[in-house]
């Protein structure tokens, strides 16, 4: 099949940036969306033009390196999909399709299609640590976990931190990457004794990087590739409520971990 | 203490939960006041007296009206930090941007409740402080005087609702447009509140849905019902 690309061609940071129209022929549609990619920058290399820039590492879904909106849509709009694993079956011969970075202040374009996710990083390092006493190796079931809480905190730890749920909220806000990291160490007891100081600081940090706001749209939760729930935002707003009225950031830290 | 107000008015789930929380005693008030309004369709002896009964409620009349005007410009203060944020949180715009689910109501929150808060004003001081705004001379109270069953002079609302309806058509108008909008703000604006305050759960997520839908319909009928009936000349 043969596809029309219109691609955000951006040479640096401080690039303004413009789309591209690419004409990426004979595309098999077993490919995956990256292959196909693949594909056109080989062509492009050929005719030693600059080839497109993106992230991927994995490639089967697992990473959350990949990360581009497509036809409007983070990772290409297929339910519970990474970018990578969304094969070109799913359009046809002759379709135009729009390729751009994820758009948000927070996640700067480094390149093309690159973006600088740190300040998700930064927002784990304000999370902080969690109670791990040293010693011999603990006995796998010394803290019993009942099964549904292990499930919820399975289904939190779920996310891959790819940024699709800021891409896709029509305010850039990361509350449901926040969420889940929240919320998966809240639902257990080993992360359960530094939540209220977690919640502040991870809120704390994530206001500070410049998200947007959640105004419930649910978007990100439509295109999360791990499915993520809304919930978990929920829960996130009661942990940071129970916190700011218990005032947990004034307890100073005695003596580190 | 200090720490606690710090985080509520800076941090921006603080600033969710003052517009969650005066949006829920909003909502609330909205849904009592329409209530309280339909009153109209029982005549004159009804719903003055309700009128007369609020006013006679001298010990609460001015605290409530304070607190309302209160959360109202709270509500409005965050809404507008808050949008303020989510705008500069995206400085370079999608050339095509999928709003998935992302409901109608939902993506013209602020718009929608900005005309709200210009209605509320002109409401105000249409039917609250007779300001002659809508025409029909209302600046000379003594044409609203009632003689109720006791033989005393009381407000004469509902002569003041026909008379406030009937003499300029686009009066009319504009209730029904802002009501439109109070009903779509509320329609998205009922299960965002659940969220913020932490009380929402896909257990009852259909629960809910079903309950902003509903409340929403209700206040968009009863409230535009009394303009349109005067308009069409149901209540004379
Ligand atoms: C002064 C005019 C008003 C403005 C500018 C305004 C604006 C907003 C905005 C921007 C939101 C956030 C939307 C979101 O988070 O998705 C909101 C939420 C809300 N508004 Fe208003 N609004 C106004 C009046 C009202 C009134 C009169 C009511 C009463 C029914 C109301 C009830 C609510 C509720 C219940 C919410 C949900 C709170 C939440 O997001 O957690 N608003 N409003
Ligand atoms: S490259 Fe790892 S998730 Fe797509």
């Amino acid at each position: 099949m043969n596809l029309t690309l219109k691609v955000w061609r951006q040479k640096n940071a401080s690039d303004t940036g413009r789309l591209v129209t690419y004409e990426a022929k004979n595309i098999i549609p077993d490919m995956s969306f990256l292959e196909m990619l693949d594909v056109v920058n080989e062509e492009l290399m050929q005719k030693g033009e600059e080839p497109i820039a993106f992230d991927s590492d994995c490639r089967e879904g697992i990473c959350g390196t990949c990360s581009m909106v497509v036809n409007g849509t983070p990772h290409g709009g297929m339910k519970g999909t990474t970018v990578c694993q969304c094969h070109m079956r799913h359009f046809k011969d002759g379709d135009v399709i729009i390729i751009e970075p994820w758009r948000a202040r927070a996640f700067p374009v480094l390149r093309d299609l690159v973006t600088d996710r740190s300040s998700f990083d930064r927002i784990i390092q304000a999370g902080g640590f969690v109670s791990v006493n040293t010693g011999g190796t603990p006995d796998g079931n010394a803290i019993p976990v009942p099964k549904t809480d292990a499930d919820v905190a399975m289904d939190a730890a779920a996310c891959i931190g790819c940024g699709a749920c800021v891409a896709a909220c029509k305010n850039a806000s990361a509350m449901l990457f926040v969420a889940a990291k929240v919320s998966h160490l809240a639902n257990l007891p080993q992360g359960r004794v530094e939540r209220e100081r977690r919640a502040i600081a991870m809120i704390n940090q994530m206001d500070s990087e410049g998200f947007g706001n959640c105004t419930v749209t649910g978007s990100c939760e439509a295109v999360c590739p791990k499915e993520v729930s809304l919930d978990f935002i929920a829960q996130l707003n009661r942990e940071y409520g129970k916190a700011i009225l218990k005032n947990r950031m004034e307890r100073k830290l005695a003596g580190g971990g | 203490m200090i720490n606690l107000l710090k985080n509520l008015f800076c941090s921006s789930l603080g600033k969710k939960f003052i517009m969650a929380a005066s949006g829920c005693v909003l909502f609330l008030f909205v849904v009592g006041h329409c209530v309280g309004n339909l009153q109209v369709f029982l005549g004159p002896e009804a719903i003055n007296r309700y009128g007369a009964f609020l006013q006679g409620l001298e010990e609460l009349l001015w605290p409530v009206r304070i607190t309302l005007v209160t959360l109202v410009i709270l509500h409005f203060w965050s809404a507008s930090r808050l949008t303020l944020e989510n705008r500069a949180a995206r400085p370079v715009a999608y050339a095509e941007w999928n709003p998935t689910v992302a409901s109608y109501a939902s993506r013209t929150m602020f718009v929608g409740g900005s005309v709200i808060g210009c209605f509320i004003v002109y409401h105000i001081l249409h039917y609250t402080a007779l300001v002659n705004v809508g025409g029909g001379n209302f600046t000379s109270s003594a044409q609203f005087e009632w003689t109720n069953e006791h033989g005393e002079k009381i407000h004469d609302i509902y002569k003041m609702l026909i008379v406030g309806f009937s003499v300029k058509w686009w009066v009319s108008i504009f209730y029904i447009v802002a009501v439109g909008l109070l009903s779509l703000h509320v329609s998205h604006g009922a299960k965002a509140m659940l969220q913020s305050l932490g009380l929402k759960s896909k257990s009852y997520d259909p629960a809910v849905r079903c309950f902003a839908a509903a409340v929403a319909a209700f206040l968009f009928v009863g409230y535009s019902s009394i303009p349109l009936a005067i308009m069409l000349g149901f209540l004379k």
